[in-house]
C-alpha cells in the first residue's frame, strides 16, 4: 500500500521522541541533577537522542586527548629546582613538526658561548598548530606534552596565539592530574618522578659514592 | 545478493605484458629497471597504441590510477605513471610514459579508459603535461590564468621559506616570526610578467560554458527554454564549496560540468616538502571523515617501500588487527554519515542525519581515547599503529563542568558491535528502506551502466552499485583481510537507490567482520603494536610503490617515489572522491535538477579529497 514505507518511518522517528522523555521520566525529572544521569545518557545504553549542553555540561576529555602541547617545568614547589625547564632545546620537537609551527632559541652559557642544555626562548604558533601530538611523542625528556585546555578563543589572533616559554610552560602536576596514566608510565621508564638528566646525575652520584666506600674498605 | 570477487592470481603483471608488448612494439616497450620500480616503460610516440592493447587484448579494464612525477636533475623529463588492474581482481599493471619537461606533451588515453579525463587535466594543471586529443584540457584545481604549474620542482609558492622540511629557521636560532608576514595580503599570489589582476578577464567562465556547448549566448538569448545553471559552489547540497554548471532544456539536465578546487591547498607540494612521517596527519585532512582509513593507505604505501630495505620488520597481528577494528568502524562512520546526508539531499532536512550520527558519536567517543582525537587521528604509523588501545575509556575531569565517564573499553566494543550498531542499522534500514520518499525519488534515477562504471574508473560503492563486485580487500588483499569471512556487497541497478542499498549491505558486512576482530584482539593481547624504529625522521629506500586500500569512498591510493632521502621526491594521492566525479555528467544527462543533488549525494564525496 502506498504511504506504508513512510508510515513505518514515521514509527522510527516517535520511537526516538518518546525514548528521549522516556529519560526525563526514569532519572525523576533530575535528569541535570542526578550524578549518574550524565554518564549514562551519553554511553551505549542511552535510548532517545541527547546532546551534550555545553558549556552547562562538558564531557570531560580522555588521557590522550591532545590540544596544544605546553612545556613542563619542574613544580614551583620543587626543593631543588623550582620551576625548572625539563626542556633542554635539543630541537627535536621543532624538527618533527609537521607544519613547522615550534620556534625554539637555544640557551647558551653566557661566557663560553657553548650550548647548554635549556631553552632561551620557546615558541608555538597556535594557530599553525594541527595538533597532531608528534612533539609530545618523540621528545625524549618527556618535556613537552599535550594539552587538554580546548577553550582558547581570543579576540585578538595576531598579539595573543603565538605562545611564548611562560605562556607555555605548566608545573609538572598539572600533567599528572590531567593524564594520570600516562605520567606514571613514564616515570616508571625514566625510573622516577624527577626529570631523566637529574636522575642520571643522581644515579652517577650514587655510583661514585659507592665506589668511594667500596675503594675505602679496600 | 553478493558474490566473491575471485583472488589474485600469481604470474607478474610486467612478465606478461612486456612478452606479448615487445613482440608487437619491439623497442618502443621496455622494462624500468631503476632500481626499486618496476613496470614498463613505453615510447611516448606509441602510448595510445600500447594503451589500447594493454587494455584490450591483455585485459586490463580499469585504469586505477594515472599521474605525473618531474625528474628535475634525474633525466629532466616528465613521467606519467599509469597504474592499470583487471576488473576481476590481481595485481596491478604499471606502465609509463616519458616526455622533455619543457616541451612536455604525451598522447590522451580518454579515448581508451574514459576515467583518466580528470586525472590528465590534473596533471595538466599542476604538472604541465599538455594531452594531445584530450577532449577539455583546462585546469581543473587551480584557476585558469594562474601562472606556473605547481608540482613542478622548480616552481616555488611566493612565500617559499625552504625546499625541504625541517626548515633551519626554527632552530636552534628559532627566532619567531608570523608566517602572515612572510606572506602579506596581495602579496600572496604570483603573476605572470605584464600581467595584472584589474585588467585580467577570466577565460575559465566562458570556457566552461563552451565546454558544455549551450549552443546559446547566455548573454543575449535567455529567451530560449534552454538555460546554464550555475549550482553552487554555496549550496548546502553540494557537500561543501563544489559547483556544477550546468546546461538545462526546461529543467532536465542535458550537459554538466564539476567544477572544483576551492579547497586547494596543494596537499601533494606540502606532502613533497614534508618528511615521510609528517605526511601522517596531513592524510587525516583528506577525507576528514575517514581518518584512520587514510592513514592505513598512507602507511601501507610507505611499508612496501619500507618493505626494500634492510632492516624492515612488519608489523605485528595485533598491529593489523587494530588496523582492520579501526578501519571497518570508520566505514560504518562514513556509511551511516552519506545516508544521512543522502536525506538531506533529498529533502528530509537534519531528522535522519542525526539518527545516523548518533551511533557515529559512539564510535568517535572510542577513537577520541585510543588516538587522542576524534576526527584528526594520526594513529598508524610504519610499522604498526601509534599505541594500543587503553584499558579504559575515561575522562579526566580539568575544565569547569567536566562530566566524568568511564568505561571498560573491551565491553564498550564488544556491546557496540554486538547490540548497538547492528540495532542502529537496523532501524535505519526499517526507517528508509521501504519509504516512498525514498524510493520515489531515487529508484532508475542517476543510473551509471557496469561498462560505463568501469571505463570511468569508479570505484568503491559508486562501482559496486553497478553490478561489479570489485573491493581492493578482495582483489589485491591487504592487512588481515584473507583471514577474514565477508562477502562484496553488489548491487546491480547502478541508480541512486543501490548505491544507498550497497552501503547498507557494506555496513553489515562490517558488523560481521567487527565481530571476528574482537576475539582476535582479545587473543593476541599482549602483543606489541609497533615494531618500527621510534625514530622521528625515517630515511625510507629509494623506489616507487602504490599503496592502496579500500576506502568507504572507493579505493584510496597512494602513489609515493622515494629516493632514499627523508623527504619523497613524489606524494600523490589517488583520491576516490575526485575520480568518482568523472562519472557525474554521464549520471545526471537526462534528469531533473533536483535530481543532480541526490546523484551527487550518492556518490558521496568529501571536498578535502577531491581538491586536496
Ligand atoms: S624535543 Fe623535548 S627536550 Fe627537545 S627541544 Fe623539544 S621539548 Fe625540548
Ligand atoms: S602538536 Fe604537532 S603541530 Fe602542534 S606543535 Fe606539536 S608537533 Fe607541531
Amino acid at each position: 500500500m502506498y504511504g506504508l514505507g513512510i508510515w513505518r518511518g514515521l514509527q522510527v522517528t516517535l520511537t526516538h521522541f518518546v525514548n528521549t522523555y522516556l529519560d526525563d521520566i526514569k532519572w525523576g525529572f533530575r535528569r541535570h541533577i542526578h550524578p549518574d544521569a550524565f554518564a549514562e545518557r551519553q554511553s551505549l545504553a542511552a535510548r532517545g537522542v541527547f546532546t551534550v549542553e555545553y558549556p552547562d555540561e562538558k564531557l570531560a576529555v580522555p588521557e590522550r586527548f591532545r590540544f596544544i602541547p605546553f612545556l613542563v617545568v619542574e613544580n614551583y614547589d620543587h626543593p631543588d629546582r623550582p620551576g625548572y625547564d625539563w626542556c633542554t632545546s635539543c630541537g627535536i620537537c621543532a624538527k618533527v613538526c609537521p607544519p613547522q609551527c615550534i620556534w625554539i632559541v637555544r640557551g647558551k652559557h653566557p661566557d663560553t658561548g657553548r650550548p647548554k642544555p635549556e631553552p632561551e626562548a620557546f615558541f608555538i604558533d597556535i594557530d599553525i598548530c594541527m595538533n597532531c601530538g608528534y612533539c609530545a611523542e618523540f621528545c625524549p625528556f618527556d618535556a613537552i606534552k599535550m594539552d587538554h585546555d580546548y577553550e582558547l578563543a581570543s579576540y585578538d589572533r595576531t598579539s595573543a596565539h603565538i605562545y611564548d616559554k611562560q605562556k607555555l610552560s605548566k608545573e609538572l602536576r598539572y600533567w599528572q592530574s590531567i593524564a594520570p596514566t600516562y605520567a606514571e608510565q613514564e616515570a616508571d621508564a625514566r625510573g622516577g618522578w624527577e626529570h631523566k638528566d637529574v636522575l642520571k646525575q643522581r644515579d652517577k652520584a650514587a655510583k661514585a659514592a659507592q665506589a668511594e666506600v667500596t675503594d675505602k674498605t679496600d | 545478493m553478493s558474490e566473491q570477487a575471485p583472488v589474485a592470481e600469481t604470474i607478474s603483471p610486467t612478465e606478461e605484458a612486456l612478452e606479448l608488448l615487445q613482440k608487437r612494439f619491439k623497442k618502443t616497450v621496455r622494462r624500468d629497471d631503476r632500481e626499486g620500480y618496476g613496470g614498463i616503460v613505453v615510447d611516448a610516440s606509441r602510448l595510445e597504441k600500447v594503451a589500447a592493447a594493454i587494455h584490450d587484448d591483455l585485459g586490463y579494464d580499469y585504469l586505477s590510477s594515472a599521474t605525473a612525477v618531474d625528474y628535475l636533475g634525474q633525466g629532466d623529463h616528465v613521467e606519467m605513471v599509469y597504474h592499470a588492474y583487471r576488473i576481476a581482481g590481481g595485481p596491478a599493471l604499471v606502465f609509463k610514459a616519458q616526455t622533455p619537461r619543457d616541451e612536455a606533451v604525451l598522447p590522451t588515453l580518454t579515448g581508451v579508459w574514459p576515467g583518466v579525463d580528470f586525472q590528465e587535466r590534473e596533471a595538466w594543471d599542476l604538472m604541465g603535461i599538455r594531452f594531445d586529443g584530450h577532449p577539455n584540457l583546462k585546469r581543473i584545481l587551480m584557476w585558469e590564468g594562474f601562472h606556473g604549474h605547481p608540482l613542478r620542482k622548480d616552481w616555488h609558492e611566493p612565500f617559499f621559506e625552504e625546499e625541504l622540511k625541517p626548515f633551519g629557521s626554527r632552530w636552534p636560532d628559532g627566532h619567531v616570526q608570523r608566517s602572515e608576514e612572510h606572506n602579506p595580503y596581495g602579496k600572496n599570489v604570483q603573476y605572470p610578467a605584464e600581467w595584472s589582476p584589474e585588467a585580467y578577464e577570466s577565460p575559465a567562465e566562458p570556457a566552461i560554458y563552451d565546454n558544455i556547448n549551450l549552443g546559446v549566448d547566455v548573454r543575449t538569448d535567455l529567451a530560449t527554454d534552454r538555460v546554464i545553471v550555475s549550482l553552487g559552489p554555496q549550496h548546502p547540497s553540494t557537500h561543501g564549496v563544489f559547483r556544477m554548471v550546468v546546461r538545462l532544456d526546461g529543467e532536465t539536465i542535458e550537459g554538466l560540468e564539476p567544477v572544483m578546487g576551492y579547497l586547494h591547498r596543494n596537499h601533494e607540494k606540502i606532502g613533497e616538502r614534508n618528511t615521510f612521517i609528517q605526511n601522517m596527519p596531513y592524510t587525516d585532512r583528506l577525507d576528514y571523515i575517514c581518518s584512520l582509513s587514510n592513514n592505513l593507505g598512507y602507511a601501507i604505501s610507505i611499508e612496501q617501500l619500507m618493505a626494500l630495505g634492510a632492516r624492515y620488520e612488519p608489523p605485528t597481528y595485533r598491529a593489523e588487527v587494530i588496523r582492520v577494528l579501526m578501519a571497518e568502524l570508520t566505514r560504518i562512520v562514513n556509511h551511516v554519515w552519506a545516508i544521512g546526508f543522502l536525506l538531506n539531499d533529498l529533502g528530509a532536512f537534519f531528522t535522519p542525519m542525526m539518527y545516523a550520527v548518533i551511533e557515529r558519536e559512539l564510535i568517535l567517543d572510542f577513537f577520541e581515547a585510543t588516538t587522542g582525537s576524534r576526527m584528526m587521528c594520526n594513529y598508524m604509523r610504519f610499522g604498526g599503529v601509534a599505541a594500543d588501545i587503553p584499558a579504559r575509556i575515561r575522562g579526566v575531569a580539568n575544565l569547569i563542568n567536566d562530566r566524568v565517564r568511564d568505561m571498560n573499553t573491551m565491553d564498550y566494543l564488544h556491546s557496540l558491535i554486538h547490540e548497538r550498531l547492528p540495532r542502529a542499522i537496523d532501524q535505519l534500514d526499517e526507517y528508509l528502506t521501504t519509504s516512498e520518499i525514498m524510493t520515489n525519488r531515487c529508484m532508475g534515477v542517476g543510473v551509471l551502466t557496469r561498462d560505463d562504471a568501469i571505463a570511468y574508473s569508479a570505484a568503491g560503492p559508486v562501482l559496486r552499485a553497478s553490478g561489479v563486485p570489485y573491493d581492493v580487500r578482495r582483489a589485491e588483499p591487504y592487512s588481515i583481510y584473507p583471514d577474514l569471512d565477508f562477502d562484496v556487497a553488489v548491487r546491480y541497478h547502478g541508480d541512486v537507490y543501490d548505491r544507498y542499498l550497497v552501503r547498507l549491505d557494506e555496513l553489515r558486512q562490517s558488523i560481521r567482520i567487527l565481530k571476528q576482530v574482537l576475539p582476535l584482539l582479545n587473543d593476541t593481547d599482549g602483543q606489541p603494536v609497533f615494531t618500527g624504529r621510534g625514530v622521528y625522521s625515517p630515511r625510507v629506500p629509494a623506489g616507487e610503490s602504490y599503496g592502496r586500500v579500500e576506502n568507504p569512498k572507493g579505493e584510496l591510493g597512494f602513489y609515493v617515489v622515494s629516493e632514499g632521502k627523508q623527504n619523497p621526491r613524489r606524494y600523490h594521492v589517488r583520491a576516490p572522491s575526485f575520480i568518482n566525479l568523472t562519472a557525474l555528467e554521464q549520471m545526471c544527462k537526462g534528469h531533473k535538477v533536483a535530481d543532480v543533488v541526490a546523484i551527487l549525494g550518492s556518490i558521496d564525496i568529501v571536498l578535502g579529497e577531491t581538491d586536496r
